[in-house]
């Protein structure tokens, strides 16, 4: 690892001002991505800003959404008695992201901001219409998530929390890369009283997306039948190692069937 | 150079460590620590499993600064002199390791995969092991051993 100064701001003010003071200043939360990235010589940094004091480590209920702070580990979100009666689909999307000890350091903040391809957050996110919450401004998920590894956030602007609207019924499901863990395809599916929305990670070229052929047909009836006909063409889809092209556009039909069912079931 | 202190094993330790020094190396090499174990560079093994205040963690994947003021239990802190602790015996009685690599974060990760869960089902176990890889026994007495353990969860004192 290259050498680098460790800085604790107290309040998320400080932070945001020590982040803009240079370009080779990076944010950590729970450093599940950036700390193996700094191992391997992948990234240098001057001073990396640890907001661990930032009091970003917050679950409440605000005017009927749920908001959970930046810093909140997967652990906390799969374990808290707030979201599992709010949002329970979340809280088990929580519950299976990397390992046991990826969830005890890890972070929702953390997970949004570096917008991995697979990463599972990014598609409960976009399908719930949630919003992205930073010292700067308020960004819908729409218009967060932009490409590979790549989102809205500018250089100096951190996330602080996320609100969630509460769906009718709400499942991810993913198809889970044997040794990674990590999303070959995971599908979130959340049905709101006015439209059905479907997020896919793991799967685009470009990153999260939301996949319309499976939302109107939902849309017309709300269960897993209503998706026997569909067919999603590859164009677009990630090919690589793990998965063709055509075999994601097939996982994500049957896992979008597969969370339907499951969203019904709870 | 920052100071940290930290408590490792119910020991107080304040020491000066470069910022980008990991919580890995610091018990390695500054505390002589040795039980934790390294066994990549990509944070996916589980060798160097501790726990921070009572959690399970990687700690290749944390950096001492990040530990400061921190409870830290490593495996030198689990057993009581000669007498082991029960996730070590039963491993030891189940045969729960062939090379033993592996077994300092298994048996850390163990513990915290059983705490209040003595009907834990071999399903849970082996989800529970995500983070922890062994190349030796192919996982069946390692399940074994924590299968027992759980059982004996009454037994079971989280030091």
């Amino acid at each position: 690892m290259y050498s680098f100064n460790y800085l604790k701001p107290g309040s998320i003010k400080e932070a945001e001002s020590l982040l803009s003071e240079s370009d080779d200043n990076k944010v950590i939360s729970g450093g599940m991505t950036l700390l193996p990235t700094l191992k391997q010589r992948l990234a240098r940094i001057d001073n990396l800003i640890g907001l661990e004091k930032c009091g970003l480590d917050k679950i409440i209920l605000r005017e009927g959404l749920l908001n959970i702070g930046a810093m909140v580990t997967h652990f906390d979100v799969s374990n808290s008695a707030l979201v599992k009666t709010e949002n329970p689909a979340i809280a088990q999307l929580a519950s299976h992201i990397g390992d046991r000890q990826v969830r005890n350091r890890g972070t929702i903040g953390g997970s949004l901001a570096n917008n991995d391809p697979s990463a599972c957050y990014p598609a409960a996110i976009l399908a719930m219409s949630g919003t992205i919450h930073t010292t700067k401004r308020d960004i819908k998920a729409e218009n967060f998530f932009v490409d590979l590894f790549e989102t809205a956030l500018e250089e100096d602007e951190i996330i602080t929390s996320v609100s969630l609207p509460k769906p009718e019924r709400a499942a991810y499901e993913k198809f889970p890369n044997p040794a990674s863990r990590y999303a070959i395809v995971g599908i979130f599916v959340a049905k709101f009283d006015s439209e059905v929305r479907v997020a896919v990670t793991g799967a685009g070229e470009e990153g999260v997306f939301r996949c319309q052929q499976i939302e109107t047909a939902l849309s017309a009836k709300f269960l897993p039948e209503s998706l026997s006909e569909i067919n999603i063409s590859a164009d677009g889809l990630m090919s690589d190692i793990h998965a063709e092209a055509d075999y994601r556009a097939h996982l994500i039909v049957e896992l979008a069937k597969r969370a339907v069912a499951k969203s019904i079931a709870r | 150079m920052t100071e940290v202190t930290l408590t490792v094993n119910g020991k107080k330790y304040t020491q000066n460590v470069f910022d980008h020094v990991l919580l890995s190396d610091f018990i390695r090499e500054k505390l002589k620590l040795t039980g934790t174990h390294i066994g990549c560079d990509t944070s996916q093994c589980g060798a160097c499993v501790i726990h921070l205040d009572g959690k399970s963690i990687k700690s290749c994947t944390m950096l001492a600064v990040q530990a400061d003021g921190c409870d830290v239990l490593t495996i030198e802190g689990l057993a009581d002199g000669d007498v082991l602790h029960p996730m070590q015996r039963a491993f030891h009685e189940n045969h729960g390791l062939q090379c033993g690599f592996c077994t300092p974060g298994m048996i850390m990760s163990a513990i915290e995969l059983i705490k209040g869960k003595p009907d834990i089902t071999e399903q849970e176990i082996r989800q529970g092991l995500e983070g922890n890889l062994c190349r030796c026994t192919g996982y069946q007495n390692i399940v074994k051993s924590i299968q027992e353990a759980a059982k004996n969860e009454n037994n079971l004192t989280n030091r």
